[in-house]
């Protein structure tokens, strides 16, 4: 990868050791040669084994001898990078542009050096860290083809440019004051504040004001996260209700003062991706969901309570940038950092918007005079067991290829799905994931994709010769593909959307099945017509097969009963009480004028499509312990409902599953069925003989995991597979994922995970990648 | 954009049997009903007579519903096809499919209504057709109407004409009749105050185009609502129509019973409502016509027409985003995971 220092740490490493040579790179990776003493040789290769620059990657390294010449200085061979001509070999292009990193160790200090030249400066970058992605407008990676042509680079930042030595020999966004970008303070109204945009921008923040600061791939909003005031003036605005919102703390330090932090945690926090994590909050504040946020006088160093109410987590993310640290620095105090947008809108990216779109929220706009090429939103990871789960996959990690085992014989494009959308691009051994792109229906999200597809396809140099989409009729993503082959020669791959799921679960992972695929999520269009999401699929990467479900249920209202899960548990209750549901149940009273008819529209089919999801079951059971009637974001009763589950109850209902064609199966293959309307039933019967909310929440978790290894158990015991992948939205609950998983395990499955990409829609386009290319091989099957 | 997205491959079964089978000029643009130059009519002052000409077929259960029922709205529809087109409906035919065994007293009601129909609208029904299938054949009574009209004036209206800065016009509230319909099946128990808007428009779209002569395009917008109207024109024309959420006419009870129900009233079919592009210098005189005829009290301007994004319908929403309103390919299911 171009822009990761290589070159100039092996320049002084083997300078250090007094070895002649020359390092260079060409299209098979980097190649050097040394030539000196055969103890400094071994020395050099230890060291460059044992401590590479942080975001180099060895793959392998192997050596051999070679003639001597005689020479006594040590160089940095021409990159022959920066002069490629367009339509060179694939391997000359594929790996140059990196995703962007957070500010290095070695540029804070110069930015806290009061005598150095980049004192204070917030766009201090260099070969380790700094923006990559976000600005790149074309390839070759070059200052002349990122938003930072327009800066010319005075004669001490080009001295370091061309200095092989120096670290930031060929980091093409080098800058200092006297050359780069400027902050601004801008005001709502059109003027411009005076005096120093970081030091007015702390003044306001201070006062309780919402800043919209301009980031590495949008527009954030930020206010102090302790001033309940400030953060509940940010939510109104927004028109964002509930969704948590992200903090920034000023340090790992600073972080531990709010959540605790383990060590794979204190890793991704502090590593060079800067996601935002969620951690597991020290105070109890927003344990539970039903408590109105009230003015308690916030004690330091929690957060006010609007910031992420009724969640035992909390979105943390240390500065990425130096002016996030200069900021946090100044402030010493958290702040809330959201996405520049209001309600689902994407984040603005672009100077010109940003007065028009955030000027009735924000009170002053911090911004910069370095443009954002791409719109790049913050990455989400929460930690399962040590090792990363991805939420959303964005800035920081795409566009940095992630390996594609089996390879791609044609290059192939991957539409993705709808909601979480991203897309992928795969050639050869590599998929292309891209940043997160959003919700389909929006139309700037659209636009978003149709250019993200173009962008991609040139700096990868990649033309699709097959096109992947989902099964949806309606998915934005699904015409895309269809009108792309309107005016394009290419072939069409319908992948089904759990299948895209399992196989991005796989793809993840490195491996190509057959496997026991495990498939929860919200909705997804089914090879029956029906809305599938409790799907159990025996796969590979080419095929599969529906083996076991969830049994199917009306949603009546179809979007209706997604945006309020009292009617889904209208729908389960109505079948589990055959219509005679008891009265004294809380959902019932709440929702009384409107239960009949829904319950007739479910039992009439009356606008009330059929489903299997495990996302409305969890939407049900919801409704049904009273977290929430109606949601104002995605997955919100399924969030709340494994925030209030007690964790100390590990006992569960009885739900054995229903073998062969049960009164519900609605596919010929399924072996058998999950009755959800018995679960709905028990947990309605625990409710109503006086358990605790908290209880039945934990015991409908505690069965869903249970079914989830029935289920398995009952597979292994018809196909022989002992592998199973989990994926699926659904399985970004922690608690469901961490029981399931015990279980599995407990029963000797092994068992896989999602580490790379989001088992939620974003990981998507992965899946439909991964299948496209298996079918396009001629050896795999199907 | 290279590829919008706007779904121009998926074909409906009228363009992939229909269009195909039949193609001809008159036929291809699809519009409700065809022009037809008939050089045998000579219109005074020697230029060519232009007749349209078109056929629906109507099912419809119940048979009768609040505000009107199967006769009525065959007769209305036929004769809004006509007038969508610029013409003056004159001469309509009727063909009845009947079950055995429906009512003789039904089918005197539907005549009846038929009647009261074309009087109102001013139309004669001046042929027709009979026929009884065996019990459980049919559902009762279809029927089905094809209607001739005159072109008056030189008006040439269609789906391509839209051009940016236009504005969009709906002729009143939007939705009420499919709510009637679902309402009106007796599945559900919903109290709600509608009636279907089932309507003759030959007047207002007679009034509005004495008023101006700026009218792009008119559609009545039937199946598929006005969402898929603005579809059609949007496409037909390559340009983008920009509805406000907010201007868009709804009935609070319509409102309501779309809410309980789960369904958009932008796809609710209407049966005496016209969509109107008009270009944007006329807007305000357009509206003004409409509002002047009893049946167009409720008019409203909902939007207007921009060059970009081509082919999609977008709308605005109270909060300043901007959603894609697509034409939906089946039933509407949910798109989110
Ligand atoms: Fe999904
Ligand atoms: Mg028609
Ligand atoms: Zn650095
Ligand atoms: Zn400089």
């Amino acid at each position: 990868m171009q822009g990761v220092g290589f070159r100039p740490f092996v320049y002084g490493l083997a300078t250090r050791l007094g070895l002649a040579g020359l390092v260079g790179n060409d299209e098979r990776g980097v190649f050097i040669e040394v030539e000196g003493g055969g103890a400094l040789v071994e020395a050099f290769l230890a060291a460059l084994a044992a401590d590479p620059p942080p975001l180099a990657v060895i793959e392998r390294i192997s050596t051999g001898p070679a003639a001597v010449t005689g020479r006594r200085d040590f160089v940095i061979a021409p990159s022959p990078a920066p002069d490629l001509p367009r339509g060179l070999p694939w391997a000359d292009r594929r790996a140059l542009v990196s995703p962007d990193v957070a500010t290095c160790d070695a540029c804070l200090c110069d930015v806290a050096d009061p005598a150095g030249r980049r004192y204070g400066y917030a766009f201090t970058n260099c070969t380790c860290c700094g923006p990559r992605f976000t600005i790149v407008r074309d390839v070759p990676y070059d200052r002349a083809n990122t938003t930072m042509a327009g800066f010319r680079m005075c004669p001490d930042c080009a001295r370091e440019y061309h200095d092989p030595a120096d670290r930031r020999f060929h980091a093409q966004p080098v800058c200092c004051p006297a050359c780069g970008p400027r902050l601004r303070l801008l005001l709502p109204g059109g003027g411009e504040e005076r005096g120093d945009p970081l030091e007015e921008s702390v003044r306001l923040l201070r006062r309780g004001r919402v800043l919209a600061v301009k980031g590495l791939g949008g527009f954030h909003l930020a206010a102090l996260a302790g001033d309940e005031t400030a953060v509940a003036a940010l939510r109104a605005r927004k028109h964002r209700e509930d969704k948590p919102f992200a903090v920034m703390a000023g340090g790992l330090a600073e972080a531990r003062l709010l959540c605790e932090v383990s060590a794979a945690e204190e890793r991704l926090l502090t590593g060079p991706a800067r996601p935002v994590v969620l951690l597991r909050r020290l105070d109890a504040a927003g344990v539970a969901p039903s408590a109105t946020p009230s003015a308690t006088p916030s004690v330091a160093p929690s957060v006010a309570p609007s910031v992420a109410p009724g969640n035992r987590w909390l979105g943390v993310l240390l500065p990425y940038t130096p002016l996030h640290h200069l900021l946090l620095r100044a402030l010493a105090e958290p702040i809330v950092l959201t996405s520049g947008n209001v309600s689902d809108e994407p984040i603005v990216h672009r100077d010109e918007e940003v007065r028009e779109r955030l000027g009735g929220v924000a009170d002053a706009f911090l911004t910069h005079d370095r443009p954002i090429h791409v719109r790049t939103d913050d990455s989400v990871v929460r930690v399962f067991r040590g090792r990363a789960l991805p939420i959303r996959r964005s800035r920081g990690y795409a566009p940095h290829p992630l390996p594609l085992a089996g390879g791609a014989p044609r290059p192939v494009l991957a539409c993705g799905a709808e909601l979480k959308h991203t897309f992928c691009l795969a050639r050869d051994d590599r998929a292309f994931v891209s940043q997160h792109i959003g919700d389909l229906e929006n139309h700037e999200t659209l636009r978003s994709f149709t250019e993200g597809v173009t962008h991609f396809m040139r700096l990868f140099d990649v033309v699709p010769e097959v096109i992947a989409h989902d099964l949806h009729p309606d998915y934005l993503s699904t015409k895309y593909a269809l009108d792309w082959i309107l005016e394009r020669d290419a072939d069409l791959v319908g992948v089904q959307h759990h299948h895209a799921h399992v196989a991005s679960c796989l793809a993840d992972n490195g491996v190509a099945g057959p496997v026991i695929g495990v498939a929860f999520d919200g909705l997804g269009y089914g090879l029956d017509g029906t809305l599938w999401g409790g799907e159990f699929l025996v796969a590979d990467l080419a095929g599969f097969e529906r083996a076991g479900h969830l049994a199917t249920v009306p949603m009546p209202g179809g979007a209706a009963a997604i945006r309020q899960p009292w009617r889904m548990a209208a729908a389960y209750l109505d079948l589990a009480y055959e219509g005679d549901v008891p009265g004294d149940l809380g959902v019932v009273r709440r929702n009384a004028r409107r239960w009949g008819v829904v319950t007739a529209m479910a039992r009439r089919g009356v606008n009330a499509p059929r489903t299997s999801s495990a996302g409305r079951l969890f939407d049900a059971v919801a409704a049904l312990v009273g977290t929430r009637d109606e949601i104002t974001y995605e997955g919100q009763a399924a969030v709340e409902l494994e925030q209030i589950a007690d964790l100390r109850v590990d006992d569960a209902y009885a739900c054995p599953l229903i073998s062969g064609e049960g009164p519900f199966t609605a596919s010929f293959t399924a072996s058998f069925t999950v009755p959800g309307v018995d679960l709905v039933r028990a947990a309605a019967d625990d409710l109503r003989s006086g358990t605790p909310r908290e209880v039945v929440a934990a015991r409908f978790h505690n069965t869903l995991a249970h079914v989830v290894a029935d289920g398995c158990d009952h597979l292994r015991e018809t196909t022989g597979l002992s592998a199973v992948a989990l994926s699926g939205g659904v399985f970004q609950n922690l608690l469901l994922l961490d029981r399931a998983v015990t279980l599995l395990e407990e029963r000797r499955f092994t068992v896989l995970t999602h580490h790379h990409v989001p088992p939620n829609d974003g990981g998507v386009s992965l899946g439909q990648a991964a299948v496209a290319a298996a079918r396009d091989r001629p050896a795999d099957p199907g | 954009m290279a590829h919008g997205a706007g779904g121009r491959a998926t074909q409906t079964l009228i363009e992939a049997v229909f269009l195909d089978a039949f193609r001809n000029p008159l036929l291809e643009p699809l519009e409700d009903g065809a022009v037809i130059q008939v050089p045998a009519f000579t219109a005074p002052g020697g230029a060519c007579a232009r007749l349209a000409f078109t056929t629906d077929s109507y099912v419809v259960s119940p048979l009768f519903f609040p505000g009107g029922d199967i006769g009525d709205l065959a007769v209305n529809g036929t004769v809004n096809d006509l007038a969508v087109c610029g013409a003056r409906p004159l001469y309509l035919s009727a063909g009845f499919v009947l079950e055995e065994g429906f009512p003789v007293e039904d089918l005197r009601r539907v005549a009846a209504s038929m009647a009261r129909a074309a009087a109102a609208a001013g139309v004669a029904i001046v042929t027709g057709d009979t026929k009884v299938v065996q019990r459980g054949k049919a559902d009762g009574c279809y029927v089905t109407t094809a209607g001739v009209g005159l072109l008056d004036r030189d008006t040439r209206l269609g789906v391509a004409r839209a051009r940016p800065g236009d504005a969009v016009l709906v002729s009143g509230p939007i939705g009420e009749h499919g709510v009637t319909i679902m309402l009106a099946r007796g599945e559900l128990d919903i109290e709600a105050d509608v009636t279907s808007d089932t309507a003759p428009l030959n007047g207002l779209i007679t009034a509005l185009l004495q008023a101006t002569g700026a009218v792009r395009c008119l559609r009545d917008a039937t199946r598929g609502g006005v969402a898929t109207i603005l579809n059609e024109i949007a496409r037909a024309s390559d340009v983008a129509v920009v509805v406000d959420e907010d201007a868009v006419p709804v009935r609070p009870d319509v409102r309501g019973a779309c809410e309980l129900l789960g369904i958009d009233p932008l796809y609710v079919a209407c049966e005496g409502r016209v969509v109107v592009v008009v270009a944007g210098e006329a807007a305000e005189e357009a509206l003004a016509a409409l509002r002047g005829h009893p049946l167009g009290a409720g008019a409203a301007i909902i939007g207007r027409v921009a060059a970009d994004p081509p082919s999609l319908v977008l709308l605005r929403t109270a909060f300043g985003g901007t959603r894609i309103v697509d034409v939906l390919v089946g039933d509407p299911l949910p798109r989110i995971c």
